[in-house]
């Protein structure tokens, strides 16, 4: 761990580290990141969509000073994606090339055994390092200095895919049986991310520290928005976040998270808005909701709402605590 | 300190969570990470490693704060006392005994606190003795009263009554403190009772409510049958959409892999594999909610409601008298609303099989082919009506499989008015399903043959 990652030595220091980086981090999360550290374990993140999921990965990363190797997942997905794969082409363009070079070297060797008994001697060499093409899993492992392993949406991966993982994240290493085992000199930091598409395997669940981001509190909200879009007046930032709070009581089709609430400040700002009206929030609701029903829905209770986040703007509540 | 950890994981597991040994051990490490000062990191911690869903973590939660709030007295010395603490309590009885003595009174211990009012002493002994009279093994509430005594004899109340019998000036006050005593031991108890007897309780419903007739249920467990049933049509489902195309690693596609590289003159630069494809099979309920069902069929509902929930592709058709599709309603309603709705719409009446089948021919025959499964919930009691088992031959030709799944023992098939010997040869399998689990196995055999 004391590779040339930065030793993480407390809870607190995580959460000033993020938030050097842009990213306001609860206290579970600073914590989920501490206790990833420490005991050596990937963080597996579940929650809605735009909640931060895969942005936390990114934060690290740069706070870590490590490289990011981002895996995203799908259907289909499989080893010789995720893993390595050999430059089939380069072995291929290379004995071409190299057919010359061969044909006086087997030439010489008399019959057939003599001829055989030297190619073996060949053959190894195209399954060397050299046509090894490392894929992000085999690439984190191989980062000298560790890494941030970001494996996005793996409930999209395959079952079988997961198992597989199941075994690189154990140990941090793999097997390739041409080359051997090859170790992470140093493991890296892994996040793993899930929209809950399918329920994972318990197996996987059991290797992970399971981080669930649900909404943020109107505090922490406020606070991710100040520094996330500070171009908006701290005013309307506080209607937005009360506006959007209110929003995810409905009932709702898919609720608004951060970033479309970042989005939406971004907009407003964009519109030159000073604070929040009806006329200004019906022209851009289409920014917080991405159903036409929740926009039908919402659209008549426009007013009251905008009038109820104005007043709840006011309360300590949604104050930016800095 | 572990030992207590340990505790705490029996107590999470009690709440329903699985805690492997692994994670325990993780639990352990993340607490000498995290260190035992901070309550909220720890609280953090211990959801990070051992809680897997949402609701676990706000379950473990509940269970952390009820198992720590008991050692909030004794905490800022429990380090200290345990190792030493048998030599303690066997020395303290004479020593507390000689220094009651020149008071004249001859005191108990117990009595010596609580004339002290030395509340701290007082909740550490009543933890220990909770300890060694193994309050932790307690599982049932009329247990409440003995584990209390046994606290209490524990911690010398046997003195306490004798001092208290014996008069004197403190007597009634001591007699109050007896009191208080009794009620803070119950309390300990019974929060025991509640950290750790909770799981045991509800395995024990679950597997009853499991295990009872659909058709005799009590109306006050039809909650906890509904989350029941839709973590099992979950689990089917899971199952259920696997990925359909598997990829047979290793294995060249010889025919596509030239065909694919003629650009470079049949040298294969790009290489294609081998893949299986896997075909999804569809489904079509029928589920009977006529009146002779009735009680079974709010229950069929509720399954075919999570499983439509959960899979794509189901086609749903509910019948008494005649058959109408469903799969809309389902789509559109929450679970309560959409059973009501259907109930009102075909709901109740007597059945008729053969007119349902000719509205289901009517409606869906066209739709059914070699890879479509039809499954059909219900009794095959038609009140005397033709029962028409050609149309029934029909769907089974131009199906892959029919599955008749009747809540009546098979004892009854073919009594009365009952037309399951004339279905009976159609159905690739008739079979008996009146509880929860004979409808998972059922289910679970049928996908994973189709699979």
């Amino acid at each position: 761990m004391d590779g040339g990652a930065r030793l993480v030595t407390s809870i607190e220091a995580v959460e000033t580290g993020l938030d050097g980086f842009g990213y306001i981090a609860s206290r579970q999360i600073a914590t989920a990141v501490f206790l990833a550290q420490r005991l050596n374990k990937p963080i597996l993140v579940e929650g809605p969509a735009g909640v931060g999921k895969t942005e936390l990965a990114k934060a690290a990363a740069q706070w870590l000073g490590l490289p990011l190797i981002r895996m995203q997942c799908y259907e289909g997905l499989d080893e010789s994606k995720a893993l390595y794969e050999w430059k089939y082409g380069k072995q291929l363009l290379y004995t071409q090339i190299l057919k010359d070079k061969l044909a006086p070297m087997l030439g010489e060797s008399e019959g057939l055994e003599g001829a055989l008994a030297k190619l073996h001697g060949v053959g190894d060499i195209f399954y060397s390092e050299q046509f090894l093409e490392p894929r992000p899993l085999l690439k984190a492992l191989q980062q000298p200095q560790g890494a941030v392993l970001l494996v996005d949406e793996v409930d999209k991966a395959d079952q079988e895919f997961e198992a597989f993982l199941l075994e690189v994240l154990s140990d941090f290493q793999v097997s390739i049986p041409e080359l051997g085992t090859i170790v992470a000199p140093v493991p890296p930091l892994t996040i793993l991310t899930s929209n809950n598409l399918r329920d994972l395997g318990d197996a996987l669940k059991r290797r992970c520290l399971h981080l669930h981001i649900g909404f943020p509190e109107p505090k922490l909200e406020a606070r991710i928005l100040a520094t996330r879009a500070p171009e908006a007046a701290e005013g309307l930032r506080r209607q937005l976040v009360a506006f959007v709070q209110a929003l995810r009581g409905l009932e709702l089709k898919k609720l608004p998270s951060v970033s479309e609430t970042i989005d939406w400040a971004r907009v407003l700002v964009l519109l030159h808005a000073r604070e929040l009206d009806t006329q200004i929030v019906r022209d851009t609701l289409n920014v917080l909701l991405k159903y036409e029903v929740d926009i039908a829905a919402v659209e008549p209770q426009i007013l009251a709402m905008v009038d109820k986040a104005k007043s709840d703007a006011l309360t300590p509540n949604y104050g930016v605590a800095m | 300190m572990s030992d207590v950890l340990l505790d705490f994981v029996r107590a999470a597991r009690g709440t329903g969570i699985r805690i492997s040994p692994a994670e325990s051990i993780d639990a352990v490490q993340a607490m000498h990470a995290l260190g035992w000062e901070d309550r909220a990191a720890l609280r953090d911690g211990l959801g990070l490693v051992l809680a897997k869903t949402a609701e676990e973590k706000a379950k473990l939660a509940e269970c952390f704060d009820l198992f720590f709030a008991r050692s909030d007295m004794k905490r800022p010395e429990a380090p200290e006392p345990e190792p030493e603490q048998d030599p303690s309590v066997s020395d303290q009885q004479p020593m507390a005994g000689a220094a009651g003595e020149p008071q004249g009174v001859g005191g108990s211990v117990l009595g010596e606190m609580l004339r002290a009012g030395d509340l701290a002493e007082l909740a550490a002994r009543m933890e220990r003795a909770a300890e060694e009279s193994g309050v932790r093994n307690i599982s049932v509430f009329t247990q409440v009263n003995l584990y209390a005594r046994r606290m209490l004899e524990q911690m010398g109340l046997r003195e306490l009554d004798r001092e208290i019998a014996r008069g004197g000036p403190a007597a009634a006050k001591l007699r109050q403190g007896r009191d208080w005593l009794r009620g803070e031991a119950r309390a300990l108890v019974e929060r025991n009772l509640q950290l750790f007897a909770r799981g045991e309780t509800e395995k024990y419903r679950e597997e009853m409510l499991r295990r009872a007739r659909l058709s005799s249920l009590d109306r006050r467990d039809v909650e906890r049958m509904r989350v029941l049933v839709r973590a099992m049509a979950r689990r089917l489902a899971a199952r259920y959409a696997r990925p359909r195309k598997h990829a047979r690693r290793g294995m060249l596609d010889a025919r596509r892999t030239l065909r694919r590289n003629m650009p470079w003159g049949g040298i294969p630069f790009r290489t294609i594999w081998k893949t299986r494809k896997i075909e999804k099979p569809r489904l079509m309920v029928l589920c009977d909610v006529s009146g002779s069902v009735a009680a079974v069929a709010q229950f069929l509902l509720l399954f075919l409601w999570s499983l439509h929930e959960a899979l794509s592709g189901l086609r749903a058709f509910a019948f008494s008298n005649r058959c109408i599709e469903v799969t809309e309603i389902l789509a559109r309603l929450p679970i309560e609303q959409a059973g009501a709705e259907i109930m009102v719409q075909v709901g109740f009446g007597s059945s008729a099989y053969g007119a349902s089948l000719e509205d289901f021919d009517r409606l869906a025959m066209r739709e059914l082919n070699h890879q479509t499964t039809v499954l059909i919930l219900g009794d095959a009691r038609g009140n005397r009506t033709e029962a028409r088992a050609d149309l029934l031959r029909d769907i089974a030709d131009r199906s892959k499989q029919v599955i008749w799944l009747n809540p009546e023992h098979p004892m009854a098939w073919g009594t009365g008015d009952s037309d399951m010997p004339r279905y009976r040869p159609y159905c690739k399998l008739a079979t008996h399903c009146a509880t929860l689990d004979q409808l998972e196995r059922v289910i679970e055999d049928l996908l994973r043959a189709s699979a």
